[in-house]
């Protein structure tokens, strides 16, 4: 249409902009957060109507000087806290040694999780040891957390003669179901929807455990994540749906998502699940935001939406550099700290630990993983020279070989 | 022995397995109180209440996805979707995770699955009701893509796909649901109770996937096909007088690639026939297979007698249907070359 004949009119497209891109200062200003402790609990039974606030407002109990607040306070012994700690401490020290192996040339690919910590190690504690998760790519604190063994995850990494996966896989993509980890995919969001049918095979079964499922800001524009929160409405199943709000899917930010004009969380008010938005960097209060869905769902209550609201300390993957796409400094300035730190300082104000005691867990965890990186570095890393055995790449495809696959594994013999 | 329609047959294969295993439970849109668009599930929400037999939101993506989560939970789910036009918003899930979940879990996690799905044409569905999407499934490794043609195979069959430990795609030929079809659209329809395929026990029974079936033997050459096009290649044949081995594949994947080679060495002709459309279609598969294995003994051009590479028309249905005529002209160029 040529413009002269072309009304006056208001429109234009909209694409959505970050507030800031290399070069500019992080800038946070504006954002508020309801100051912790303030966020009433309700009962498990409370229907999801007249939860709709909770997905606007931000669940937290940890003040920035690391004192707990309010009734979202969880019941938790120091004890397991400390455990909670050293998880997260070993979590960040795997990741940092793994992310350099990758550096080193030794495996393909690897994705850490710095900054987010917090949420796999707090969930998995809340958690029962035999409920199910369903897994994206950013929550091997839940391995960590059951004790799955380190070196396994390694020699995963490194596709070596000891791999679990038998080297068809991408790196990190693990895989455990005595650990209730599911085979991570690499798609986005397709487990979100597997993890609601499991869910719903649980209540189907009455067998008393419950899912849970992770998945990104990103991904929640996924056609997976609507069907999973439809079906898992529809049939109240026992699910645990987990939004990772990191505020980065690689270079576009939350607002590409959706999240400029209202919140993740706020996804659970069409569906009339219960919304609850949590600082994702305070350990406390995702564990009781934790307990407080899983026990709803225990009681045949139904699903919990769970926006945790964190940023992404580090790359997306292995293969790209967040200095080309947002301020490098962004992270260090996030309002909401860093959850390691954040929950030392309670434990120090507790009486319950010490700076001594922290550095010394630091060491301990870096040096776990440098043995540990020793043992698995021994059996090999990903070379073109030590392949597989090749005869595994048939199988598994189905229970037996057929017939058409046997012949291509013979023919290339 | 009762005479069932493949509704009915499809109908009792459920009943039958449903009764023999809690772990197998079924769902999809309309499925439950209604018993489904075309039947099949009908009576099982009354018989077996509304958890083992319900009803879905209309999301093929759900669908698939949760019934894969049930799958590998150690529940044996089998899903209908309402029409194989429909299976799309559902495909990542079969493509990307329920073919691969035991591969790349290294046999951690399976996904013991079975999805229905009617489709193929004759119906007057038009684009969105007709389609033939089978090379959709074959080309895809880690699934398992299975077509009855009979009352009888197609009971056998879903048995065999509800007990198999990995994703099984059921690909039900629905112009063929109430009666055989030979292809001739303007001629009395004769309804199941006069096939001998439509005597079906009542009780348990499996025809193993990956074993196709001779349904008529043959001298002069070999046809293969599936579905609806078993029957209308036999009535091309009867029509023509022409000595035709007809095998109907009932697997494609796996495919009965021994049937298909003792039948070719023995006819040195082939004519590959079905609904779907030509290009990258099932038939450019099992032609390859052809030469590959039979080569020395072709005695003409193997022949497809297909869809055309159009979507499916509608009211140019019977010009798009690879109906006797086309089959008959193709079996005669093989035989004349």
């Amino acid at each position: 249409m040529d413009d002269m004949s072309r009304k006056p009119n208001a429109l234009d497209l909209h694409i959505p902009k970050p507030r800031a891109r290399p070069g500019d200062k992080p800038d946070f200003s504006g954002w508020s957060f309801p100051e912790p402790g303030s966020t009433p609990k309700p009962d498990i039974e409370e229907s999801a109507v007249e939860m709709r606030d909770f997905a606007y407002g931000l669940i937290r109990v940890l003040d920035m000087e690391g004192n707990a607040l309010g009734p979202w306070t969880p019941s938790i012994s120091p004890e397991e806290l400390r455990r909670g700690l050293k998880y997260m401490l070993l979590t960040r020290a795997f990741d940092e040694r793994m992310h350099r192996a990758q550096r080193q040339g030794k495996t393909s690919f690897y994705m850490q999780c710095l900054g987010e910590e917090a949420i796999a190690v707090a969930q998995t504690i809340a958690l029962n040891g035999d409920d199910m998760c369903f897994p994206s790519y950013r929550q091997q604190g839940i391995l960590i957390a059951r004790e799955y063994p380190l070196v396994d995850m390694m020699h995963q990494i490194y596709s070596n003669a000891q791999d679990p996966l038998k080297g068809r896989q991408l790196p990190i993509m693990y895989s455990s179901k005595k650990e209730g980890f599911f085979t991570i995919s690499g798609n986005l969001a397709t487990q979100v929807p597997q993890a609601v049918g499991w869910a719903m095979a649980s209540a189907y079964s009455n067998d008393g455990r419950i899912a849970a499922t992770w998945l990104g800001d990103g991904s929640t524009a996924e056609g997976d994540f609507h069907a999973a929160m439809t079906f898992a409405a529809v049939y109240k199943a026992p699910v645990i749906i987990n939004v990772v709000n990191n505020q980065w899917a690689i270079s576009s930010f939350q607002g590409i998502a959706g999240g400029e004009n209202t919140t993740f969380a706020a996804r659970g008010v069409g569906y009339g699940m219960p919304p609850l938005r949590v600082d994702g960097n305070d350990f406390l209060a995702v564990y009781a935001v934790t307990k407080w869905a899983a026990e709803r769902a225990r009681a045949n209550l139904g699903p919990t939406l769970i926006e945790h609201f964190t940023y992404r300390g580090g790359p997306h993957s292995t293969s790209d550099d967040p200095s080309r796409y947002r301020p490098a400094d962004e992270g260090r300035c996030w309002p909401l700290g860093d959850p390691i730190e954040r929950l030392r300082d309670h434990l120090v104000s507790l009486g319950e630990w010490s700076e001594e005691q922290h550095r010394q867990a630091q060491e301990e965890a870096v040096e776990l993983v440098r043995a540990t990186g020793r043992e698995a570095e021994k059996v090999g890393v990903l070379s073109t020279e030590a392949p597989q055995r090749r005869a595994e790449m048939f199988e598994d495809v189905y229970k037996d070989v057929p017939w058409h696959l046997a012949q291509q594994r013979d023919e290339g013999a | 022995m009762p005479s069932m329609t493949m509704i009915q047959a499809l109908n009792s294969a459920l009943d039958t397995m449903m009764g023999r295993d809690p772990n197998v439970l079924t769902f999809g849109e309309d499925v439950g109180y209604f018993g489904g668009v075309f039947k099949v599930t009908e009576h099982l929400q009354q018989k077996y209440g509304a958890k083992r037999c319900f009803d879905a939101p209309i999301s093929e993506n759900g669908i698939t996805a949760t019934a894969i989560g049930m799958a590998v939970y150690g529940l044996r789910p089998v899903v209908e979707i309402q029409f194989a036009d429909y299976m799309y918003p559902g495909y990542d899930q079969l493509v990307n995770e329920a073919s691969r979940i035991r591969y790349r879990s290294a046999g951690d996690f399976t996904v013991p699955l079975t999805v229905r799905m009617p489709y193929g044409g004759g119906i007057r569905g038009g684009q969105t009701h007709s389609q033939s999407p089978e090379t959709l499934f074959t080309h895809v490794a880690g699934l398992k893509t299975v077509i009855p043609s009979t009352p009888y195979d197609a009971k056998g069959l879903l048995i065999s796909a509800i007990e198999d430990d990995d994703p099984v795609i059921f690909m039900e030929p629905k112009r063929i649901y109430n009666g055989p079809f030979d292809g001739f659209h303007d001629r009395q329809v004769s309804p199941w109770s006069k096939h001998a395929a439509s005597e079906v026990p009542e009780g348990y029974y499996k025809i193993p996937l990956g074993k196709a079936n001779v349904v008529k033997e043959g001298e002069a050459l070999t046809v293969l096909a599936y579905g609806t096009m078993v029957h209308v290649a036999l009535a091309a044949a009867a029509e023509a007088g022409i000595d035709a081995e007809v095998i109907d594949l009932r697997t494609l994947v796996p495919i009965d690639i021994e049937t298909i080679v003792a039948s070719v060495e023995k006819t040195g002709r082939c004519v590959i026939v079905h609904e779907a459309t030509r290009t990258s279609g099932f038939g450019g598969e099992l032609s390859a297979l052809v030469q590959e294995h039979c080569f020395y003994k072709l005695e003409a051009p193997i022949e497809r007698v297909t869809g055309y590479d159009t979507p499916y028309p509608h009211s140019q249905e019977w010009e798009y249907f690879p109906t006797p005529p086309r089959i008959i002209k193709a079996m005669r160029r093989v035989l004349e070359s």
